[in-house]
């Protein structure tokens, strides 16, 4: 476990940005106690510091995951976000896209989000923003990326992808063991 | 003539209310009427031999006198019986299949019958006889109307009488035998015989009609038993019979018939071992309501229900057209498949926010989950459990909960305690254990499990909760607090683990604060636990419809790693050295007063001074005891009692002393005022105990080998 280098902090913030924005400052500077990331095993953990210091007197093999797991850098040295991110992007998320009832089980399943599905989606989301996935009863189920604008996707016809698919809650039961 | 008819009459009216009786037990699996019908039918059996006796010499004439006699007849004799006695008939021969091996005669058996039951035909005869007879009556006044041939009527009659009076005798015989053959489970079968039978095909219903009589055999032992078999028999053939009927391994169905010692209430717990409990779901609090939950799933096509009045979050789902474990509100965190026994240990633990809580094996999450829930995702929480693969689980499980006040770890639990030792303000331990409370989900236990397996898990179990009360702080402003549970209902891993625990740690048993559930027991078979046990709660399948459970809390009482009584004991010894202390202080100003003292002790003479020294010392000791050791050496044992025996045990002693002193100073002339007593001449006192004497006394031994000779004679 250690803090982040300045290379990571920046690769860390940038991808969190792309979805939250500015707001990526209200995971920092929380009234309710100092928060923190931290690195271990390659992997990017948001917690207290308070549980942080209490997690260090676990060794490092043992040690397998401490407050929310954000994501993972890879052997390449790129941030990827997990689904575990979920719980602080979709407070916060700038852009937000709105699922069909019957467009949610294909997105929780792992597929792109096709315009067919889209039920509604925040005014002026440009091309390759990240974009939060939410149910119709505002229940976040994932994020991804949006493929169109929303001026674009207004256009286009309905088997055109709007929302390449990142992160889905499905992953929970399909890839629980490559969540730490 | 007359005679003879009421007899058959009579007879025949038993049979027939026998064959009632018969049908009605067939019908009937409620033991408590089986019972009765069992006891009724004792009563006819003995009325049907009673009966015969006298007509039997009646017989012999009409059966020659009825050989004209037209088919008719007999064939009408046949309609009374003949669907009856062919449903008889295929009984018997079932029942004779049985128990061929019964050798013992039926003379023998209907005698025993008799002496028991005699007393009660008055009142069975009473019944509904007349009704009876005036039927029999009927169908007889119909044949004699039919048939009109040469012999007389009165003959006629006669000869149909004994037709059918021979008949019914014939069906009384077979339904004796069918009774004995009935009565048959009472002769048990040796242990070999059932094992032989194990080997070839066994028939269910036998066995299932073996385990029913051998239960209610146990159920009245003292007036039910053949007396030629022992209870370790028939219970070893119950055991036997259940282990084949349910699929259980001798040992552990020898547990379960330790535990359940009542018969019926065993074959509920072994039935319901093998049904299985409702799904069961807890709303998870951090994300949303249980009645916004409900709602939404029953949007989603299932049917859900509040689970239980003693909890606030449990749902019960009843059936459910989509997959439960995969619904959108599953992978959104709203709920955790989970048992409601495992939201017990929880509720008993109470986690308060801003706690720091370690769960010590808590794969997959559930249980920890719902600590975090009620901690309201505050304070820190360890998640620990010894096997990686199920760590991944817990990982899944709390980021999809949205727990993030935890720490997920893979340690072993012994570990704990060297690595935050005292750290912790509560602990749950759902300690690893044999399952036998969840039987249903795992059929395996109930022949993978031995005595070794059961001995193992209590090692661990050990190890585990003397490493979970060390690592728990007990200073701990409002904690100190360890829960135990297991899903297991074996008294080796949960009542003999705690009375461990108790043993060796300064702790004590606190009420659980759980509405429902049975006492843990405080004296099972050769164990005895100490009483507080009954503070532990537990849980059966038949009883309470959810998993085999127990819990037990435990409140840290010091850090010291000894048990309570070394504590004590502790205490006494420290209190004991700071008195000694003071003591040693006191002396040393003593001697310097008593250095001062030296120059007047020499101008009193030395005869005298003498005594003085003695009477400071004296007095020394008496300002001591008074002083130092009433404040200080009785602290510890405040602890137990009030300790006025031992003041007043302390005030005696200053008093004798101080009587002694003054005799000792008394110059023979009475001047003091105390009377030297005379020492009373030592009376002879015998150092065996009188009633040990007495035990070896002449006249003692010779009426104990009267007794013995007595007992041996007959």
């Amino acid at each position: 476990m250690r803090p982040l280098t300045e290379d990571e902090t920046s690769l860390v913030f940038a991808k969190l940005a792309s979805f939250i924005g500015d707001n990526v400052s209200m995971l920092i500077d929380r009234n309710d106690g100092d928060y923190c990331f931290r690195n271990h095993k390659e992997r990017v953990y948001y917690c207290s510091e308070n549980l942080m210091r209490q997690a260090a007197c676990i060794s490092r093999e043992p040690l397998l995951s401490f407050g929310t797991c954000l994501g993972k850098f890879t052997k390449s040295k790129k941030f990827h976000l997990q689904i575990t991110a979920l719980d602080y992007l979709a407070p916060y998320a700038k852009f937000k896209v709105w699922l069909k009832p019957n467009a949610e089980q294909q997105f929780l399943y792992g597929n792109n989000i096709l315009k067919s599905g889209i039920a509604r989606m925040t005014d002026g989301t440009p091309t390759h923003a990240g974009i939060v996935v939410y149910s119709m009863t505002d229940v976040p189920l994932g994020f991804g990326v949006s493929a169109k604008g929303t001026a674009d996707s207004k256009r286009a016809d309905p088997t055109a992808l709007v929302v390449l698919h990142q992160c889905d809650l499905g992953e929970y039961l399909r890839n629980e063991s490559h969540l730490n | 003539m007359f005679i003879t008819r009421i007899f058959s009459a009579r007879i025949s009216n038993l049979v027939f209310l026998n064959f009632i009786l018969i049908d009605s037990k067939r019908n009937d699996a409620n033991l408590v009427s089986r019972e009765m019908a069992i006891q009724k039918k004792k009563k006819v059996a003995a009325a049907a031999v009673a009966a015969p006796e006298d007509p039997k010499k009646a017989v012999k004439r009409p059966v020659e006198a009825s050989a004209p006699t037209p088919k008719k007849k007999k064939k009408v004799v046949v309609k009374n019986g003949g669907d009856v006695s062919a449903k008889k008939k295929k009984v018997v021969k079932k029942v004779k299949k049985v128990t061929e091996e019964e050798e013992e005669p039926v003379e023998k058996e209907v005698s025993k019958l008799q002496l028991l039951d005699d007393d009660d035909e008055e009142g069975l005869d009473g019944l509904d006889f007349t009704q009876q007879e005036g039927s029999d009556d009927d169908d007889l006044r119909d044949d004699y109307s039919d048939d009109d041939d040469d012999d007389l009527p009165i003959e006629k009659k006669s000869a149909a009488l004994d037709k059918k009076k021979e008949k019914i005798l014939k069906e009384g015989e077979e339904e004796l035998q069918l009774n004995i053959a009935n009565q048959a489970t009472f002769e048990l079968p040796s242990v070999e015989e059932i094992e032989n039978e194990m080997k070839s095909v066994p028939n269910l219903e036998i066995i299932k009609q073996r385990i029913a009589d051998v239960i209610q055999v146990l159920g009245d032992f003292k007036n039910r038993r053949d007396p030629a078999k022992s209870r370790t028999q028939y219970v070893e053939v119950l055991k036997k019979d259940l282990c084949s009927q349910y699929g259980y391994n001798d040992y552990l169905m020898g547990k379960f018939m330790d535990l359940f010692p009542n018969g019926a209430e065993l074959l509920e717990f072994l039935e319901a071992n093998d049904n299985p409990r409702p799904v069961t779901i807890r709303a998870n609090s951090l994300k949303v309501k249980r009645r916004d939950l409900a709602k939404n799933l029953i949007n989603r096509g299932m049917n859900v229900d509040p689970a239980a009045e003693w909890t606030k979050v449990g749902l019960v789902v009843y059936d459910s057209q989509v997959p439960v474990g995969a619904t959108p509100e599953y992978l959104a965190g709203h709920y955790m498949i989970q048992g409601l026994n495992s939201l017990l240990p929880v509720m008993a633990l109470a986690p308060q926010p801003g706690d720091r809580v370690l769960d010590m094996c808590s794969a997959p999450g559930g249980k920890t989950s719902h600590i975090a829930a009620l901690m309201k995702n505050s304070g820190t929480l360890f998640a620990n459990d010894a096997s990686f693969d199920r760590c991944r689980a817990i990982i899944g499980n709390l980021h999809r909960l949205g727990v993030n006040n935890a720490v997920v770890c893979n340690l072993g639990g012994e570990e704990f305690s060297k690595i935050k030792p005292n750290g912790f303000d509560r602990i749950l331990l759902d300690a690893p254990c044999s399952g036998t409370g969840v039987i249903w989900k795992d059929q395996s236990v109930k022949t993978s499990k031995d005595s070794q397996d059961v001995q193992r898990r209590h090692t661990v179990q050990r190890q585990l909760i003397l490493s979970a009360l060390d690592s728990l702080d007990a200073n701990s402003p409002n904690g100190g607090y360890l829960v135990y549970s297991t899903c297991s209902v074996l008294v080796e891993e949960n009542e003999a683990v705690v009375n461990f625990l108790l043993e060796r740690r300064h702790c004590e048993l606190v009420p659980t604060g759980l509405a429902i559930g049975v006492d843990g027991y405080t004296r099972f078979r050769d164990y005895r636990f100490h009483p507080s046990l009954s503070m532990t709660k537990r849980y059966y399948p038949h009883v309470h419809n959810i998993d085999g459970f127990y819990v037990a809390k435990i409140k840290k009482l010091s850090n010291a790693k000894m048990s309570k009584q070394a504590v004590l004991e502790m205490e006494k010894e420290k209190a004991s050295a700071k008195s000694q202390k003071k003591k040693q202080a006191a002396e040393e100003a003593e001697d310097s007063e008593e250095e001062s003292g030296d120059e007047e002790k020499a101008q009193n003479g030395k005869a005298n001074g003498k005594a003085e020294a003695g009477k400071k010392k004296n007095k020394k000791k008496g300002g001591d005891d008074s002083d130092d050791d009433e404040d200080v050496e009785t602290a510890p044992m405040k602890n137990i009692g009030s300790g006025a025996r031992a003041n007043k045990k302390r005030r005696n002693q200053k008093k004798a002393a101080a009587k002694q002193a003054a005799v000792k100073e008394d110059d023979g002339f009475n001047t003091v005022g105390n009377v030297k007593r005379a020492k009373k001449p030592t009376q002879f006192k015998s150092k065996v105990p009188k009633r040990a004497a007495a035990r070896t006394g002449a006249k003692s031994v010779k009426n104990r080998r009267k007794k013995m000779l007595a007992k041996q004679q007959p």
